[in-house]
């Protein structure tokens, strides 16, 4: 595969080439992490000044927002984007992108085999700035970082599936590798030497390895909060923000059902309910919106942590996602994000199987 | 105080299989008293959430049921209905809702002695469990 050597650091290395698709006006706009050098402060930013490139950071190691989400409907603005895409927020858009929520056609998807990201307490508690020098030391040696977002830990799909451009690191130095005839095209003309190499797998294999380890000790440690009196425990405590389906990217629904009138409740309903029961939990259905959301949406969910980031009561509640996902994709040799081609499994079917319902 | 009888929803496609507890009602075929039925065109329409909806109302069995694969009055709406089903499997599993709870299966219009079957079985299955815990913490 053809590959460009970066010189200096990755984030450099890639801020130039942004910044060279922008100048070139090869893209009108770039989507990428920003940093402002002074404060510290980050987010994630639409950059269509050149200038505006010095505060870009596309390696920041924090997601504020899931990117494949935010990048859903400017995909489709007739614009051409190069975007700078972590794994899952790439396989993110990838299944946004099979529902019709946005489109590959103008985009230069850019990636990196990942780290992961801390979770965003870190950037409100201003620990970043210690936090990233010794993040990108440990991960150039595919060792893993303290203190980042426990789906991260323990995600094993850190390595693009389908990105236009992917970035690799290691001890050795980084390599941009081309994947497609668009990064090729895209990247003419940019300065870099040209050598054939892929990434490094026994750089991959050894991340591969801790992460799986983590994911073990994860799902083990939800085990307890299956059945109903371990999900009544765990979501007992759920202030029904619906916080995680707003920043989840795979649900995208502008009329959610449970904000819809089915679930907007009168005294009748109370009342009958409490003739039955003697007793309701307030607000209702907790439970109910995370089973629904679950039946909905788990086998498209990539575990980017967005909706555990954001709980105000701290809910794992993408760990349960994943775990349950994998079991529910698994179902139909599913893996989300993978391809975009390859067709959500409620949308298909094959005459001859599932023999066993019904 | 009676005995405790089980109350199970029963969801029936329009075609097939409201049309067998039909014939199964003009058969003067017996069958326990126990489902209350909503029709449905077709059980491509029926969303897990319904499922789970009606567990939490106080159902005690949810009962799905459409034409066989292959004769859907809609072509293939049945098919995507055994996918759902599917995936709602696991999940139930999951929640901890006993797998005989929630049945599916497929009755054709002409098998009304089979709709009779069907329902014989899941009300000794659901009353063999007993009543739903409604999705609230056993106490």
């Amino acid at each position: 595969m053809n590959s460009i050597v970066m010189k200096q650091d990755a984030s450099t290395a890639i801020r130039e080439l942004l910044a060279y698709l922008l100048s070139s006006s090869r893209v009108d706009a770039v989507l990428t992490m920003r940093q402002v050098p002074e404060t510290g402060s980050c987010d994630l930013g639409l950059i269509t000044d050149p200038s505006g490139m010095v505060e870009a950071e596309p390696f920041l190691p924090v997601m504020t927002a899931n990117a494949g989400q935010a990048l859903s409907s400017i995909s489709m603005s007739g614009k051409r984007i190069a975007a700078v895409l972590k794994p899952c927020e790439l396989r993110g858009f990838t299944e946004r992108v099979k529902r019709e929520q946005g489109s590959f056609d103008n985009l230069l998807t850019i990636s990196s085999i990942c780290g992961g990201v801390f979770p965003l307490e870190k950037v409100i508690s201003g620990d970043l700035e210690k936090l990233v020098p010794r993040y990108i030391e440990k991960t150039a040696r595919a060792e893993a970082p303290r203190g980042l977002r426990e789906t991260c830990k323990a995600c094993e799909e850190f390595v693009p599936m389908n990105a236009d451009i992917s970035v690799s690191v290691t001890e050795h130095g980084s390599l941009m590798h081309l994947h497609s005839d668009r990064a090729e095209e895209y990247t003419e003309g940019f300065e870099g030497e040209r050598i054939e190499a892929r990434a490094d797998q026994s750089h991959i294999d050894r991340m591969m390895k801790s992460r799986s380890a983590a994911k073990g000790k994860l799902f083990q440690s939800l085990e307890k909060s299956s059945g109903l009196d371990g999900l009544v425990d765990l979501f007992g405590k759920c202030v029904g923000c619906h916080g995680c389906s707003r920043v989840c990217p795979i649900c995208y629904c502008q009329h959610c059902d449970f904000e819809s009138i089915n679930f907007d409740y009168n005294q009748p309903y109370f009342q009958e309910s409490l003739e039955a029961r003697g007793a309701l939990r307030l607000p209702p259905d907790t439970i109910l919106f995370q089973l629904g959301r679950l039946t909905h949406m788990s086998f498209s969910c990539v575990g980017c942590g967005m909706c555990s980031d954001v709980c105000p009561v701290s809910i794992p509640v993408a760990g349960i996602f994943k775990k349950t996902g994998e079991r529910t994709a698994g179902l139909f040799d599913y893996v989300p994000g993978r391809d975009s081609e390859e067709p959500i499994p409620v949308m298909v079917f094959k005459e001859e199987e599932l023999g066993d319902i019904g | 105080m009676s005995e405790w009888q089980p109350r199970i929803l029963a969801i029936l496609c329009n075609w097939c299989s409201y049309a067998g507890a039909d014939l199964a009602g003009v058969s003067r075929i017996q069958y326990p008293p126990s489902i209350r039925v909503i029709r449905v065109p077709c059980s491509g329409r029926v969303d897990q959430l319904f499922i789970l909806k009606s567990l939490q109302s106080g159902f005690d069995g949810v009962l799905v049921s459409g034409c066989h694969p292959g004769d859907c009055h809609y072509i293939s709406g049945n098919y995507v209905a055994r996918r759902k089903f599917a995936l709602l499997k696991p999940l139930l599993e999951f929640i901890g809702i006993e797998p005989d709870r929630v049945q599916f299966s497929w009755i054709s219009a002409g098998e009304g002695e089979r709709f009779a079957e069907v329902i014989t079985k899941i009300t000794e299955d659901v009353r063999k469990l007993g009543p739903s815990k409604r999705l609230v913490k056993k106490t």
